[in-house]
């Protein structure tokens, strides 16, 4: 696996984990959850950014060596979601923006009409869009011809720790779309995050599961391990899964040598 | 439908015998279902649920630790007036209450708002009386762009406007509002308001429907414990905001734990809520609502506020005056209650972090600005 390098908008990554800063006790954590994790891409909500302030600030925790992907949390609208980006890109975040637009605060649901909106006219800019979005085969393709540089599909409701409840949709979308597809939100454990590498994700996002963990450090660690070990085992290809046991006695064995 | 008419659908079940009859039984199936209904709120309101409070704060705590993490939102209230022409039984501000009153000039809102900007604050909640005439909301409008300069977010506490007003505040750079109900029983709203504007029960009630129709991002609202049956007032405090997020889904609702505190008018609450009461009003209602914000103000002392943290609180108020001018340096207004919990701003920012919680200064700003 030394050279399976995946690439976001021109840029080659190592690590197919991307970490989080939402929710952490303590921001300090941040370096030593990067380190762990392997990550080299960070989201961090630009809502939460004070960049008037001198201290106490997130930016000061993630470390220089790490891919910075602001995202637009707090948007409830295309229009909201542009203006957070071109907000992150003046104050020096990068080019990189995930879009999440969320008019919804009873389940955080993506808008997925918005999300194409505001990809299209961020794309048009130079954007590198990755944008947060239901599991859904037409959105993810509006998504390839507005611009978009990956897809991020929810494998469940955000902070839920469900899993892959979306599995066979973002089967689909690996199959279909021609985009990195990374799986966002829901993600609880490490298992999870190896079961979506193990269908081919090209990557995940977790968050919530590292931040809220007892132990965040080890956590990151633990997801690492699973992001890599549920890579592998795709790249290795799997043996062919069979609907039934093979029955010793096959039942349409009488018609072997039934030349009748 | 308006959330009034709900209200009236409600009356016969919202009795306090209905909650008396909550069983134990009743409680353990609203503790294993994911979306609550209204029965499982009563259920959680009831004398069966408050046996059962360490039961709640399991899962309560579990809930609000997934949602929130450990970020906890800190904000101060600004106090910039306290004309009143009401007279609410239990405030402070009551105008049958003889002595000075005050309102800042904008010089003066400016000096506030200095202060509070030196420690580190972002958020602020803008308080004023009852008293239109005296602080229209064109002086409100004013007041907001004097404080737009030192903070992203800004909150009104002031008295029910009307949908043309709240949507004029948004452009004035109001993020949200806070009103309370006070009390949702009728008739003992109006025993609690002999008389002023504030004694029409339904355009109070309809307020925060009409801040969410201009387009208002973030709505809190409550009851003011202690005025009538704290578990009917929590239940239908609760009820409203679950009506506005269905409705207004790309509204931020909230919620809030005021309880009745001593004050300068020395009415005392009729229906006193010791602090287990209290608690499983927090837990009830974060069980029904995962996702609402909680507030918890200075009204509660340290320890109780430090105790109710994990359990759903995720907002505090810090570095708290409720006398206007009680951030510079003339001290001279009447406090609307008086603070249980008197901290600075770094005071409480350190006990969060102590208690492994990260202090949240600033979690929106206005994209007004932004260049296109
Ligand atoms: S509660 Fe509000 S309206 Fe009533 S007396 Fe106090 S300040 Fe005036």
């Amino acid at each position: 696996m030394g050279d399976d390098l995946f690439e976001i908008g021109g840029e080659r990554l190592g690590s197919r984990l991307f970490t989080g800063t939402g929710k952490y006790g303590d921001d300090a954590v941040i370096p030593d959850v990067c380190a762990a994790s392997g990550s080299e891409v960070i989201t961090v909500a630009l809502r939460r950014v004070d960049f008037q302030a001198a201290t106490g600030n997130v930016m000061e925790h993630i470390p220089k060596t790490m891919r910075l992907l602001p995202n637009t949390s707090g948007a409830r609208t295309a229009d909201e979601a542009v203006r957070i980006a071109r907000l992150a890109k003046a104050m020096g975040c990068g080019n990189w923006i995930k879009i999440e637009v969320i008019a919804d605060n009873n389940h955080l649901l993506p808008d997925g009409y918005a999300t194409v909106r505001a990809t299209g006219i961020l794309a048009a800019e130079g954007f590198v869009v990755l944008p947060y979005v239901n599991a859904d085969l037409y959105v993810a393709r509006d998504l390839v011809s507005a611009g978009a540089a990956a897809v991020m599909p929810l494998g469940a409701p955000i902070g839920t720790n469900r899993g892959l409840q979306t599995k066979e949709m973002i089967r689909i979308l690996i199959e279909e779309i021609d985009l990195p597809i990374i799986v966002d939100a829901g993600l609880g454990r490490p298992s999870h995050a190896c079961e979506a590498m193990e269908m081919g994700a090209d990557g995940v996002l977790v968050n919530t599961a590292i931040a809220t963990a007892a132990d965040p450090v080890s956590m990151a660690r633990a997801f690492g391990e699973a992001v890599r070990a549920g890579r592998r085992g795709f790249l290795a290809g799997h043996g062919a899964q069979r609907l039934k046991a093979d029955a010793s006695s096959p039942l349409t064995g009488f018609l072997e040598g039934d030349g009748s | 439908m308006s959330f009034a008419e709900v209200m009236g659908a409600y009356t016969g079940m919202i009795t306090s015998k209905a909650l008396q009859e909550r069983q134990r039984q009743d409680v353990i199936r609203a503790l294993s279902k994911d979306r609550l209904g209204p029965e499982d709120l009563l259920a959680l309101l009831s004398p069966a649920a408050g046996a059962m409070l360490e039961d709640l704060a399991r899962r309560a705590a579990e809930i609000t630790l997934r949602h929130f993490g450990r970020a906890v939102q800190l904000f101060t209230p600004l106090y910039v007036s306290d004309f009143c022409a009401n007279r609410c039984v239990y405030c402070g501000f009551n105008a049958d209450r003889n002595g000075p009153r005050r309102q800042l000039s904008l010089e003066e809102v400016r000096v506030e708002a200095e202060r509070i900007a030196a420690t580190g604050l972002r958020q602020v909640l803008v308080l004023t009386g009852d008293a239109r005439p005296k602080a229209p909301p064109e002086f409100l409008e004013q007041v907001l762009a004097v404080l737009r300069e030192f903070f992203p977010s800004l909150l009104l506490e002031v008295y029910a406007l009307t949908q043309g007003e709240y949507a004029r505040m948004i452009d004035a750079g109001a993020e949200g509002l806070v009103i309370y109900q006070e009390t949702y029983d009728p008739e003992q709203y109006d025993r609690m308001h002999p008389s002023g504007p504030k004694r029409d029960y339904a355009f109070r009630l309809d307020a925060p429907e009409r801040a969410c129709h201009a387009g208002m991002r973030w709505v809190g609202l409550s009851a003011l414990y202690g005025l009538g049956d704290w578990r009917t007032d929590a239940f239908c405090a609760a009820l409203h905001a679950r009506w506005l997020q269905d409705h207004f889904p790309g509204a931020e609702i909230s919620l809030s734990l005021p309880r009745m505190r001593p004050h300068a008018a020395g009415w005392q609450p009729e229906q006193p809520v010791s602090d287990r009461d209290l608690t499983q009003i927090l837990l009830a209602q974060r069980l029904f609502l995962p996702r609402a914000a909680i507030t918890l103000s200075t009204r509660e002392s340290p320890r109780l506020r430090e105790n109710l943290l994990p359990l759903g609180v995720t907002r505090l108020s810090a570095g708290v005056s409720t006398s206007v001018g009680g951030h510079g340096a003339d001290q001279s207004g009447t406090p609307q209650f008086e603070v249980a919990d008197d901290r600075s701003v770094s005071e409480i920012a350190a006990m969060l972090r102590e208690k492994g919680y990260q202090p949240v200064f600033k979690d929106w700003q206005p994209l007004d600005q932004v260049t296109p």
